[in-house]
């Protein structure tokens, strides 16, 4: 199958990119090093081309049951302009995908305050799967609500670092560095009306621009930081501790509930959706296994799927996502272990092919300042 | 363009040897960029045997793992240690100080079999 193409491919090619097939995409892997990307973004600023990354709008009369049934989290907890973190689950409270879900600032249409359009973000790839999703819900529950896969009508980037904030006030204006953290507003950047929300995947203060998908040249070209690519996203969301859909979670390879996957918080058993009963279960009865951060203490790194053992030798778990943390130095992972051994500083052993290497759980963020 | 010194032979799978009595191996410029940020090397130890065509370690860089494949036979007589301490001399200088092995080639006829910096770069544009 042909991978779907950003709009900025050919820019980002001419920019010396190299490129990988992620999610049925074709993204940039990488524009001069991971370790440079990585660290512009710790040190002062990096912009990200997510436009993999899915757009779903759903509004009308309905467009609030029809979210709360379908994600864990309260979207009654949304003012316009309010974003939150949210799985979507299936009726045995297994994680579909992982999402923020906007509640559209007003003004965009004729959305208010008393029925907002949603906007929210599936995973890359996922986009036909969840207007699926929320289409087959929609009719079978016979709610009144327009649901929108609008993935190839915006382009969407990542501004992040400690000198982001400076970088898209400058693009766009002062107002946006009113905004908190999972706020978001409408504003004009190069002439384009954007979304901005003062979000990321980086640990970083940053900002999250969607626009059109045909001014993407225009509005990239306002940020003047360095470039990076998806292999510098993972670093920097591995040292936090952020799951990746599809690696650290995953339906059919991975299947994990909020209460395993640590992201509890995401779950608001006071609200009714699809997975609720599953997962007041998990909560009450507990789980088996966690994930959890790993550091290695030997040579060596942990990569997705390495066994996980206990000090005995037994089996405890494996690893879900690993790699040379740019920052740190030193070999991190995250993964599931079998809960008694989750504590953080469990001497644990990555079996690096064929050879265990002393490891211990941590904490996340692998970064204290975080 | 990718550096490929003259006066070195190559393996399809991107390792380089000189042809000294005492025969030095690494991987490409072609390789090391491919690969970027080397962060892990894991070599044989001095004398251990080496097989042509065969695995003898492993590169990491941040996103990758790959085997290093043997460009001829022979006994393993000096490791570069301090590729365990500064992995990035890989990307840094893949041709001097990011070389791997020093090997005593068990068979110099070997060397005629690999690709010569010529047909090395035709495989790599």
């Amino acid at each position: 199958m042909a991978h779907r193409k950003p709009p900025l491919r050919e820019v980002h090619a001419d920019r010396g990119a190299k490129f990988t097939g992620f999610g049925g995409w074709e993204m940039p892997v990488e524009f001069d090093s991971i370790r440079t990307e990585h660290s512009a973004v710790r040190d002062s600023a990096g912009i990200f081309d997510v436009s993999h990354m899915s757009e779903i709008t759903v509004s009308g009369a309905d467009a609030t049951e029809l979210m709360q049934r379908l994600t864990t989290n309260d979207v009654t907890a949304l003012d316009p302009g309010d974003s939150q973190y949210s799985c979507i689950t299936d009726e045995s409270g297994v994680i579909l995908d992982d999402t923020v879900v906007y509640a559209l600032p007003e003004g965009l249409d004729d959305a208010d305050a008393a029925t907002p359009t949603y906007l929210f973000i599936p995973n890359a790839g996922h986009d036909e799967q969840m207007y699926e999703r929320w289409t087959t819900h929609r009719d079978e529950w016979g709610l009144d609500a327009t649901v929108d896969d609008q993935t190839e009508e915006w382009a969407m980037f990542a501004v992040q670092g400690p000198e982001a904030p400076g970088l898209v006030a400058d693009a766009a204006n002062e107002e946006i560095l009113d905004l908190s953290r999972f706020e978001a507003t409408n504003t004009e950047i190069a002439e384009s009306e954007c979304l901005v929300a003062r979000t990321g995947y980086t640990g970083e203060d940053g900002f999250e621009v969607l626009c059109p998908w045909d001014d993407a040249e225009s509005v990239w070209g306002e940020f003047d930081c360095q470039p990076c690519g998806l292999g510098a996203r993972d670093t920097l969301r591995i040292e936090m501790g952020f799951l990746l859909s599809g690696e650290d979670f995953d339906p059919e390879n991975e299947p994990r509930n909020p209460y395993e996957a640590g992201i509890s918080f995401t779950v608001k058993l006071d609200t009714e959706f699809v997975g609720r009963d599953a997962l007041e279960r998990a909560k009450d009865e507990g789980v088996d296994e966690r994930f959890v951060g790993v550091k290695l203490a030997e040579r060596g790194i942990a990569r997705h799927g390495y066994e996980l053992r206990s000090d005995d030798g037994d089996s405890i778990g494996h690893v879900t996502s690993g790699t040379m943390s740019p920052t740190l130095g030193e070999a991190i992972a995250l993964g599931y272990v079998e809960t008694d051994y989750a504590e953080p500083e469990t001497r644990v052993r990555v079996v690096v092919r064929g050879d265990e290497k002393r490891a211990r759980i941590v904490k996340t963020p692998f970064l204290e300042d975080k | 363009m990718f550096e490929i010194p003259d006066d070195l032979r190559y393996m399809e799978s991107h390792e380089w040897t000189s042809t000294d009595d005492v025969a030095r191996v690494g991987i490409t410029d072609f390789a090391q960029d491919e690969l970027g940020d080397v962060v892990f090397v894991e070599l044989p130890e001095e004398g251990d045997d080496i097989t042509k065509n065969e695995e003898f370690g492993v590169v990491e860089s941040i996103k990758a793992v790959s085997d290093l494949y043997a460009p001829i036979s022979g006994t393993v007589v000096g490791v570069n240690e301090a590729l365990f301490d500064q992995p990035e001399l890989v990307n840094d200088d893949p041709y001097a100080e990011g070389w791997m092995l020093e090997v005593e080639p068990a068979d110099e006829g070997e060397f005629d079999e690999l690709l010569t910096a010529e047909e090395y770069r035709e495989q790599t544009e």
